[in-house]
């Protein structure tokens, strides 16, 4: 596939510029740009060819790590490595940071923003699984209006998300991480850096008096054509004290859970056997910070 | 339609009109002749490319050359003063830190702003911090001395 070269390009200096812009430009074949580290590449490969492209990446209103006292909130043109070193994020919800420090390398994540990951919408990412043990919100704008969603509702298929051609991505929140809460995140790949062949992230709360698990997240990619919350491994934790048998079981629970498909990495089988054992290290790990908290 | 671009580039003003969907490599190669930046894999994996932007190391075939409009660039032909070679230069002389030097100028940039972060500076936050960078010569052991000794040399020990 050719490359294009003959597209209009908007550098809009303001978010109502952006906004106006896009609600312009609905009806056209247009493409929001930020870092361009996952757009760019299949923009040159001819994948991606619109005829209009609005570059965010100037807004440095959107680049910004608010701490509150419920919520954090970070601008979606927060560059990754912005997050990954981050003493707000790393006391507020240190899996953010963990999930960060594996992403790609140090000059993908200096010039990549989590909102461009989120929006982009790879059915094997890094950032979603974490949100969704962090029970996070995404704020979608538009020159109409804004509303607000679960992250889990986002993400609705291969490379394809909910935001309509006029809404830019523009925030993402995570509430204050209730105590005795521990989460954790890991990705099998080949080389470091990689995107998760399955990745899985975990959050466990735990009751202090019993030591019993009372709330639990488990979210799994590379699993599937979205991240993956999986609940039916969540009740498998929830509940429970967690032992070895509950955790062994989870594993199980989620193996079966996920909704792999084979491609040049590793088989179904494969993928699911994998998905096992992320889930028990994870949420092993999970159960160590809660304990370290 | 050609889009103004301002930029400083190892600290020359340049007023160029470039393709909306060229990239930052490909405006320091061709239209500013700076060919010490290279191309690789052109997929922002190799880190041939590396250059730095407000000091910090990014991959120039990955970055839309238009979003450097107003900000300064620093390739490899931008890090010697004059002929004074960067602590980091030297070090990669003196621990051979290269063989057919395709490599190089994105390890020298990426490894320059990794120690001018600050910090400490272990051979561990060496390998994950250059993780970006491919070397297929297998240069990779001495290129980690090098980065080693180019922080004791900067931190004055």
């Amino acid at each position: 596939m050719q490359r294009r070269r003959d597209f209009e390009y908007f550098a809009p200096r303001t978010l109502e510029d952006a906004l106006d812009l896009l609600l312009e430009h609905r009806e056209d074949d247009t493409k929001v740009i930020c870092g361009g580290q996952s757009l760019l590449i299949l923009m040159k490969q001819g994948v991606v060819a619109p005829d209009y492209l609005v570059d965010i990446k100037g807004l440095s209103s959107l680049n910004y790590v608010d701490n509150g006292r419920d919520w954090l909130r970070i601008g979606a043109g927060t560059p990754h490595r912005a997050i990954e070193t981050s003493i707000a994020i790393a006391d507020w919800c240190p899996v953010l940071c963990e999930a960060e420090r594996r992403l790609a390398d140090v000059e993908v994540r200096n010039w990549g923003t989590i909102g461009g990951n989120l929006a982009h919408a790879d059915p094997s990412g890094d950032i979603a699984p974490c949100l969704i043990v962090l029970d996070g919100r995404l704020k979608l704008q538009s020159a109409n209006g804004e509303r607000i969603l679960p992250i889990d509702q986002f993400s609705v298929d291969f490379f394809e998300t909910v935001l309509r051609p006029d809404e830019l991505l523009t925030e993402i929140q995570i509430p204050k991480v209730k105590p005795y809460t521990g989460s954790a995140y890991t990705k099998f790949v080949i080389v470091e850096g990689d995107h998760p062949i399955v990745g899985a992230a975990v959050s466990v709360t735990l009751d202090p008096a019993t030591g019993s698990c009372r709330d639990a997240r488990v979210a799994l990619t590379g699993a599937g054509p979205v991240p993956l919350r999986a609940r039916r491994t969540e009740k498998v934790l929830a509940g429970n004290t967690i032992t070895e048998d509950v955790i062994a079981e989870a594993a199980d629970v989620a193996s079966n859970e996920a909704d792999p498909v084979s491609d040049m990495h590793a088989s179904e089988a494969y993928k699911r056997m994998l998905v096992g054992i992320l889930v028990r290290d994870v949420t092993k790990a999970a159960l160590q910070r809660v304990n370290e908290e | 339609m050609k889009q103004r671009l301002s930029v400083k580039v190892n600290g020359r003003s340049h007023e160029l009109d470039v393709q909306p969907g060229a990239t930052l490599a490909e405006v320091l190669r061709d239209e500013l002749m700076l060919t010490g930046t290279k191309v690789g894999c052109d997929a922002a994996s190799c880190g041939s490319c590396t250059v730095l932007v407000e000091g910090r190391a990014v991959k120039a075939c990955s970055v839309l050359a238009m979003q450097v409009h107003g900000k300064s660039v620093t390739t490899i032909e931008g890090v010697a003063d004059d002929d004074r070679l960067h602590p980091v230069q030297e070090a990669f002389i003196q621990n051979h830190g290269l063989q057919c030097g395709f490599c190089t100028p994105g390890f020298i940039l990426a490894s320059k702003a990794l120690l001018e972060e600050g910090g400490e500076i272990s051979e561990a936050q060496i390998r994950a911090g250059l993780g970006g960078h491919i070397c297929r010569c297998g240069s990779y052991p001495n290129i980690v001395k090098s980065v080693l000794g180019a922080a004791k040399a900067m931190r004055g020990a």
